[in-house]
């Protein structure tokens, strides 16, 4: 196949990924900081070169009759694609300090599978591409090299290659249903098909009770990584849910549930990464909202706040990944007064903050509105009561807290350095694009899949917004002042992750025992006794209890027989 | 397809090609002996790779013509059909015998530097005479039309199997009760096998598979021939280790030489699966109501239990060979799955996934024989750090390992794709499950590897390094060979495919030998 650079657009997506493949190869640190920034300003310049809507460079796998359609560039993918080549900038230049090729590879090939994700016009390629993510992401976990890292990191892929794997299952039923692979809109009128997807999607969106893993892992990853990760998967599952799942009611009040409940965990979490890992939740569940609404608004509403999102939630952990590099921790029992000596990272934090809580003139004043708007257009107005009591919390634990413990409050007599000029390039980038959208906010409507007529700077909205965040600092210091705020202690805080990991061990430990009963039963004809599970393991899996587990022959012979009999009834029984 | 011009080419040779069918089985069978007469290891190393090279040749040849939309029907010394011993060959044991000579041939030049180093010096000549004797049998019980016949392949393969599974006691005295099991299981195997042959000679008064089939299409319903029939499926399930008969196979395959385990692993078990399909479909008719109840009630439920129990079992294996051991039960899980669906479409799966995964396991257990050899690596977590230490066995074992997990750009997942259709087609939808829980299980265990070679530290002593032996170049070729035909056989399976398709239609549609 000849490829004609003009003739045909290629994937932005094969830019990154095949710099990542590079990235894999190369020692020379150097050259893998190259073609990191490289990497998507080369996959800017293909979406640029691409200005008809359509699909493109569709492969036929004639071995097994297949059509491939991994490049679809149209409304909704085309913003997608853009916001994650601007976040693998932004990304690549904040981790321009570090010398780690395994992180350098992993976070191209991530960001480009996500972006291959976004792209995809089957199931199929989705399937291929939110696996790859998967597996790329949690090297973004291990290399912080600690335990509880590499135990998070497992569970993490766990959850993820499930994803997959019911992604995968519901394509297949689709498939049988309908006859085609093709990535449209699902519903959940497809019955078992449309669940298992919703489910598969669901995950990757940590909608609650699948939400555990991204507390989990998130601040544990490394200090680059939980940046990178905070840009891409969860958005790529907002995608899926806008492409499969625009209008699905369900969605409104998992979206409203998803708001809610992490406000309450992230006032009393005490590490600052954790929090923002929460407010990643909060952050979704206006996004899931939107898509639930399904009108243009709601989905404009949930692309655009996907867009500044990835910005602003980026801001964020860059600010608190520079002051774990130089203090080691980002416990906010052992933070405060760091403004003294890292003011510019104080100062872009603020902005973050104040983005994420949508202050005027900031990115999530426009485009967190456009949801609320969509929802009060449908009226319904209990859940715009959740939003709107989330977007208190919002500014409660993310807007005031992250800044308010880690730069001020009372000092810790910390005097760190201020943060590499990398972190801080990237970190002013972000800062920069936060107020660019807050102000020409017609540049990202223009983006947007539908078009729109929608202002948000009026007179009403204005205040209203204003109103909200002043009572809710208000609050914010009365609690603080008579010391009703919940005290930062060291502790950790029981999620429904436990509802994984305690009942799924357990079962995981039963299920081997059986089956170690059944075996030992069957072979042996009596059950092994032994003190606990981890001495049957040994004595019975490990090469030097092997030999002990050799069988007598006459049990195996009297077993072939059994069977035989079995055989034999079976063939004498049939009909 | 060079080699077989090249053959044709020598004149003389020409004379002998329409004998091919004869001359594949009896070329390693006479040079078995010749090869221990031969007395230096490395002569008879020689003479045992250009006697496999030669039997891969004759193959090719009848590959060829099978290819060509022919079927081979060879009288043993110009005895008619019914009354003499017939070779026969079409486009199902044409593929099965390329397989096997195919693999016998890497194999055998894989296994040179791990037998100088693994066989006491005495004993490798006879150890590669041995092997030549398996290789004929294993060819033998694939190629003939006589039902007698296949049995006493089948136990000249086995014997020779035990024989070789033993001499793996030079590293671990283990292989000894290894082997041992696996003769009293083997032999069991074969008794039940004969005695349903027997049975069949008792209803129908011949021995030639065409003419068993001939006569059981008239009235099946004997209740001889449903004994007869339960005897000869549990007689080669066992061969075919189908769950739960499958307890010889870990320790085996474990314990035996590396060559051993690579050459079994990729061969023994799909020969008898093979004829396991020859018989179902071939000589008992497809048909017939005890049949489908056999496979609706229990090669069906067993090829399940077997993909589930089996991977988990594989998932908590700390030994490497061990582990990919129970890997393999549960991939003939996936064969017995296809087989029993009772479709063209899923027979057809079920004898691609034969094929492929001859080529996965074949170079998995290659790479770990490569990591022994260097690394002394035993247990998964010995494996830590080989993706610095021995980064291309690493590379190939994990290109191997995703071609087992069925991860696209592989092999495996043609073929597991092509098993899902074919159960979706028969609307098993608990069989897709299953494939699913059972792939993802494969994903651990495979995972466990890739996780221990990639992602933690080269071990060491303080702060040397530790001594890595060399891969011999050998024995990386053959590796790559097959890691290469796990690649290619995704983009372009229309060999193997188009070869399982016609076999699946021809015995479907009532083709007999």
């Amino acid at each position: 196949m000849m490829f004609n650079l003009l003739a045909m657009p290629i994937n932005p997506a094969f830019a990154l990924m095949f710099g990542g493949l590079l990235m894999a190869f190369i020692p020379q640190w150097r050259v893998r900081k190259f073609i990191a920034l490289a990497g998507p300003v080369l996959a800017l310049w293909l979406w640029l070169q691409v200005d008809v809507f359509g699909s493109y460079g569709g492969i036929h796998i004639a071995a097994i009759g297949l059509d491939l359609e991994p490049f679809r560039f149209d409304g909704l993918s085309r913003i997608w694609a853009l916001i994650f080549i601007i976040g693998a900038f932004l990304n690549a230049i904040y981790a321009l300090h570090e010398r780690d090729q395994v992180q350098d590879a992993m976070s191209a090939l991530y960001g480009g599978a996500a972006m291959g994700a976004v792209f995809a016009g089957d199931l199929l390629s989705l399937f291929v591409f939110w696996e790859i993510t998967a597996i790329t992401s949690v090297f973004l976990i291990w290399r912080s090299g600690t335990e509880a890292a590499r135990l998070a990191g497992i569970r993490y892929l766990v959850m993820h290659v499930g994803s997959g794997v019911l992604l995968l299952a519901g394509a297949v039923l689709l498939h049988g249903q309908t006859g085609s692979w093709a990535f449209e809109h699902i519903g959940l009128e497809t019955g078992l098909a449309g669940w298992l997807l919703l489910l598969g999607f669901g995950i990757k969106a940590a909608f609650p009770l699948l939400h555990t893993w991204l507390q989990d892992a998130y601040p544990k990853a490394t200090i680059t990584g939980a940046v990178v990760l905070s840009s891409f998967t969860t958005k790529m599952a907002i995608y899926a849910l806008a492409r499969g799942f625009a209008g699905e009611d369900i969605l409104i009040y998992v979206g409203a549930i998803m708001t809610a409940f992490p406000v309450f965990f992230a006032v009393i979490e005490n590490d600052l990464r954790r929090v923002l890992s929460f407010s990643i939740n909060n952050q979704l569940g206006f996004m899931v909202v939107g898509i639930g609404v399904g009108t243009a608004l709601g989905i404009n509403g949930a692309a655009a706040h996907a867009f500044a999102d990835v910005i602003f939630k980026g801001l964020l952990f860059m600010s608190m990944g520079a002051v774990m590099l130089r203090t080691g921790t980002t416990k906010a029992t052992e933070l405060g007064g760091l403004f003294r000596s890292m003011p510019f990272t104080a100062l872009f934090c603020l902005i973050g903050a104040g983005s994420i809580s949508a202050f005027p003139f900031l990115s999530a004043f426009v485009t967190k509105s456009l949801i609320l708007a969509a929802v009060a257009d449908e009226g319904h107005w209990f859940v715009w009561g959740v939003l709107i009591f989330a977007s208190a919390g919002v500014l409660e634990h993310a807007g005031i807290k992250i800044p308010y413990f880690a730069f001020f409050a009372h000092d810790s007599g910390k005097r760190p350095k201020e943060a590499p000029w990398n972190m801080l390039l990237a970190m002013g980038l972000a800062s920069f694009l936060c107020v660019f959208l807050g102000v020409n906010y017609g540049w990202l409507y223009n983006l947007l899949p539908y078009e729109m007529i929608y202002e948000p700077y009026t007179f009403d909205h204005i205040v209203g917004q204003m109103q909200l965040l002043l009572a809710a600092i208000f609050a914010f210091a009365l609690l603080v002042r008579i010391g009703w705020y919940p005290p930062e202690i060291r502790m950790t805080i029981l999620d429904a992750d436990w509802l994984w990991r305690k009942p799924g061990r357990s079962f995981l430990i039963w299920l081997n025992a059986i089956l170690d009963r059944l075996f030992g039963l069957v072979h042996l004809g009596v059950a092994r006794r032994a003190q606990n599970v981890g001495r049957v393991l040994t004595a019975v899996l490990s090469p030097h209890g092997a030999f002990a587990r050799v069988v007598p022959r006459g049990a195996l012979a009297g077993w072939t027989a059994t069977f035989l009999t079995l055989a034999l009834l079976t063939a004498y029984l049939a009909h | 397809m060079s080699l077989m011009s090249a053959i044709s080419s020598i004149s003389g040779l020409r004379d002998l090609l329409p004998h091919a069918a004869a001359l594949v089985v009896v070329i390693p069978l006479l040079a078995g002996p010749i090869a221990v007469i031969l007395a230096k290891a490395r002569l008879a190393w020689l003479w045992s790779v250009l006697v496999a090279a030669a039997a891969f040749g004759l193959s090719l040849v009848l590959l060829g013509t099978v290819l060509g939309g022919e079927t081979i029907t060879y009288e043993m010394g110009n005895w008619p059909a019914p009354l003499g011993i017939i070779y026969y060959v079409d486009s199902l044991n044409a593929l099965v015998i390329s397989l096997v000579s195919g693999m016998a041939l890497l194999a055998l030049l894989y296994g040179w530097p791990m037998v100088e180093r693994e066989i006491e010096p005495k004993k490798q000549a006879m150890f590669f005479g041995t092997f030549l004797i398996c290789l004929a049998g294993l060819i033998g019980v694939a190629i003939t039309g006589d039902a007698f016949n296949v049995f006493v392949f089948l136990e000249v393969s086995s014997i020779s199997t035990y024989v070789l599974v033993a001499m793996g006691a030079g590293q671990n005295r283990q292989a000894l009760t290894a082997s041992f099991n696996y003769l009293i299981l083997g032999t069991i195997g074969a008794t039940f096998f004969v005695i349903g042959v027997g049975l069949l000679y008792m209803a129908t008064g011949t021995l030639n598979m065409a003419d068993i089939s001939r006569l059981l299409a008239d009235g099946d319903n004997d209740r001889v021939v449903r004994a007869a029939f339960s005897f000869i499926v549990i007689g080669l399930g066992l061969k075919t280790a189908m769950f739960p008969l499958h307890t010889w196979l870990p320790n085996a395959y474990a314990f035996s030489p590396s060559m051993i385990g690579v050459f079994l692993a990729s061969t023994a078990t799909k020969v008898a699966f093979y004829t396991l399909i020859r018989f179902l479909f071939s000589v008992f008719h497809a048909g017939a109501p005890f049949e489908t109840a056999m496979f609706d009630y229990v090669l069906a439920p067993m090829a399940i239990t077997a993909m589930i129990v089996c991977s988990v079992q594989a998932s908590f294996q700390p030994d490497v060979r061990r582990l990919l051991a129970y890997s393999s039960v549960a991939q003939l899980g996936y064969m017995l799955l296809g087989l029993s669906m009772g479709t063209v479409a899923g027979l057809s799966a079920g004898l691609l996934h034969m094929f492929n995964h001859a080529l996965m396991k074949g170079a998995l257990f290659m790479a770990v024989g490569l990591a022994t050899l260097g690394l002394g690596v035993i247990q998964v977590s010995e494996m830590r750090g080989m993706g610095k230490t021995m980064p291309l066995t690493a590379a190939g074992l994990s290109i191997a390992g995703l071609s087992l997990m069925g991860v696209p750009l592989t092999a495996g997942f043609v073929s597991k794709y092509y098993l899902v259709i074919a159960a979706l087609e028969r609307g098993w939808w608990w069989a897709v499950a299953a494939i699913v829980v059972s792939s993802v299980l494969a994903i651990f265990y495979i995972g466990r590897m890739i996780e221990a070679m990639y992602l933690q530290k080269p071990p060491s002593h303080g702060d040397d390094p530790v001594i890595v032996v060399r891969s011999p170049i050998l024995a990386i070729v053959p590796l790559y060979i097959l890691v290469a035909a796990n690649i290619w056989f995704f983009f372009d399976p229309s060999v193997p495919k188009g070869l399982a398709d016609s076999a699946a239609t021809l015995l479907l549609g009532g083709g007999a030998p």
